[in-house]
């Protein structure tokens, strides 16, 4: 039972982090048919941002701000100077160019930085321990959960409430309508990618505090594991990310907790056997959790 | 207040529309009849910033508006309710409409939503629910009601009745005329020919492209031989 609390805990921490991630993907998917594959490298330029901060002097205060800000940033950076210019071409063209984007980013660290990974310090607080009947819980892990329930309570709150977030739901429906409401197209599309990268930072700040070290790569597996996310919930629906999040950091460390001891060997498994469900969902459900009905197939 | 000159709008090698000229003075109705595939939507589209013409000029209130994007265009004051009314039907009623008057003051949106309320009380009760459960009818006040948010001085309208049920269309041409009373200049495409040119203070007949006949609505209303061909025309290419 104790061990079950605490890799649901554990599952729904991993979950939450790529919930964040997915959502800043099917927010981009929504607004341009992008499936931004350059968007787990908005962790990495965080990671390095962080690097070079503590070189210079930096605490963890600081951190946050440090993450989210350079995460947006370069979120933004990247439509003006990449996805602008081909916003109007095929989704292949689209997928191509995020591509190239997560391509250019990794060799940009390794020739400018280093190959290697750098690691920075650690917030000394976030592994304290403590217990609650019994079940010992990581401060991290209280963090991690409070952060992603925040962030997606301001999340449903901006898509809801606001013009802003309203403007880019309807884009996400009908581009043109919404330009015919008086949506700029260029502002709606800047602002999605700066909340996307809001998001990625704050995920980026959860990685982080769990292991501070930059390495050039180290975007690309959360990517994966998003994009995965996205597509489970149904690319496009912001419940569907969440969810998918939730439901694939749950399976990963439910496997990996109970497959070893089916037999001795089985935990190096734990991934094939994820995918392999997932597969399967895939056979029965194209079309993901949460179907968006206007969402055409990239 | 709207002067098309002689626009050409093409669709990669296919011309939509050839040198098409019309001109919708202040307070005034003028509708645009045709055979479907005329190039009604096409103009509409055009005038709205969303088609680019490859020739000609388009101006509004004296000002060159040819090719502009459609967000600067609802600030001018110029609003389109387009074909297949394109509500947003994850949104609900409410938020359609907030969006409609996104390029408005806040306290002039809050406004204006209260007068959308007014005007369309079935909208009322339908506040929060999402677009796409309303009806057929429903759906088309609402997309006029949200073209209205913008407070626009020049509204085009394409096609609003149809799909709807006869009942509905008598609401939708009484709503028209509503909007003629309040001082609004109306561009219509309407499918409902006779009818829309009786209410028409003029109107415009475009065949394949090109703008063939053009007077008064009750003058092309009666004009048999002209009407004659427009809905031949359209009854041959309903057979082929």
């Amino acid at each position: 039972m104790t061990k079950l609390i605490q890799t649901i805990v554990d599952g729904l921490g991993v979950g939450s982090t790529y919930a964040l991630l997915a959502l800043g993907i099917s927010l981009i998917f929504g607004v341009m048919h992008l499936v931004n594959f350059a968007h787990g490298e908005l962790i990495t330029v965080g990671a390095y941002a962080s690097y070079f901060f503590f070189l210079h002097g930096g605490s963890w205060w600081w951190m946050p701000f440090v993450i989210i800000g350079s995460a947006v940033l370069a979120s933004v950076a990247t439509e003006l100077v990449a996805f602008r210019w081909v916003r109007n071409a095929s989704p292949f063209t689209l997928l191509l160019t995020s591509f190239a984007l997560e391509r250019l980013s990794h060799a940009l660290w390794q020739i400018f930085v280093s190959p290697k990974q750098r690691a920075f310090p650690k917030p000394a607080w976030v592994f304290n321990q403590f217990k609650v009947a019994g079940v010992s819980f990581e401060v991290m892990d209280v963090v991690t959960i409070a952060v992603t329930a925040a962030t997606l309570a301001l999340t449903a709150v901006v898509f809801k409430r606001t013009l802003f977030g309203i403007s880019v739901r309807g884009a996400a429906e009908d581009f043109d309508a919404a330009r015919l409401m008086g949506v700029r197209a260029n502002r709606v599309i800047s602002g999605a990618f700066a909340f996307a990268g809001l998001l990625a930072g704050v995920a980026a700040c959860l990685i982080l505090m769990r292991s501070p070290a930059a390495e050039p790569s180290m975007g690309s597996d959360w990517l994966l594991k998003a994009v995965i996310a996205a597509v489970i919930g149904g690319l496009g629906s912001f419940t569907g990310a969440v969810v998918g999040g939730l439901v694939l950091g749950l399976l990963e460390t439910i496997t990996r907790a109970y497959l070893p001891e089916l037999a001795v060997g089985w935990d190096k498994f734990s991934t094939a056997v994820v995918f392999v469900l997932i597969a399967v969902f895939f056979v029965i459900r194209p079309d993901g959790v949460f179907k968006v009905s206007h969402a055409e197939r990239v | 207040m709207l002067e098309v000159d002689q626009i050409t709008t093409r669709y990669g090698a296919i011309t939509a529309l050839h040198s098409a000229s019309l001109e919708v003075r202040a307070g005034e109705l003028v509708a645009l009849v045709g055979p479907n595939g005329a190039g009604k939507t096409t103009l509409l589209n055009t005038v709205a910033g969303l088609l680019r013409p490859a020739t000609g000029s388009i101006r509004f209130e004296g000002n060159d508006i040819t090719g502009t994007e459609p967000a600067r265009l609802v600030r001018a004051g110029l609003a389109l309710v387009p074909e297949h009314r394109r509500i947003f039907k994850d949104l609900t009623v409410e938020e359609n409409l907030r969006l409609g008057g996104s390029t408005a003051s806040a306290h002039d949106r809050r406004e204006r939503l209260e007068e959308a309320a007014d005007l369309f009380p079935v909208l009322r009760t339908k506040w929060t629910t999402s677009a796409g459960y309303l009806s057929g009818g429903e759906a088309q006040q609402l997309a006029v009601a949200r073209a209205l948010m913008s407070n626009p001085r020049l509204l085009l309208l394409d096609e609003p009745t149809l799909g709807l049920a006869p009942t509905m269309v008598d609401v939708v041409f009484d709503l028209l005329q509503r909007l003629r009373e309040q001082g609004r200049t109306l561009l219509v495409v309407e499918q409902n020919a006779t009818r829309v040119l009786q209410l028409a203070d003029r109107g415009y007949l475009l065949r394949t492209g090109n703008i063939v006949a053009t007077g008064t609505g009750a003058d092309l209303a009666a004009d048999n031989s002209l009407f004659d061909s427009f809905i031949g025309l359209e009854a041959h290419g309903r057979e082929a």
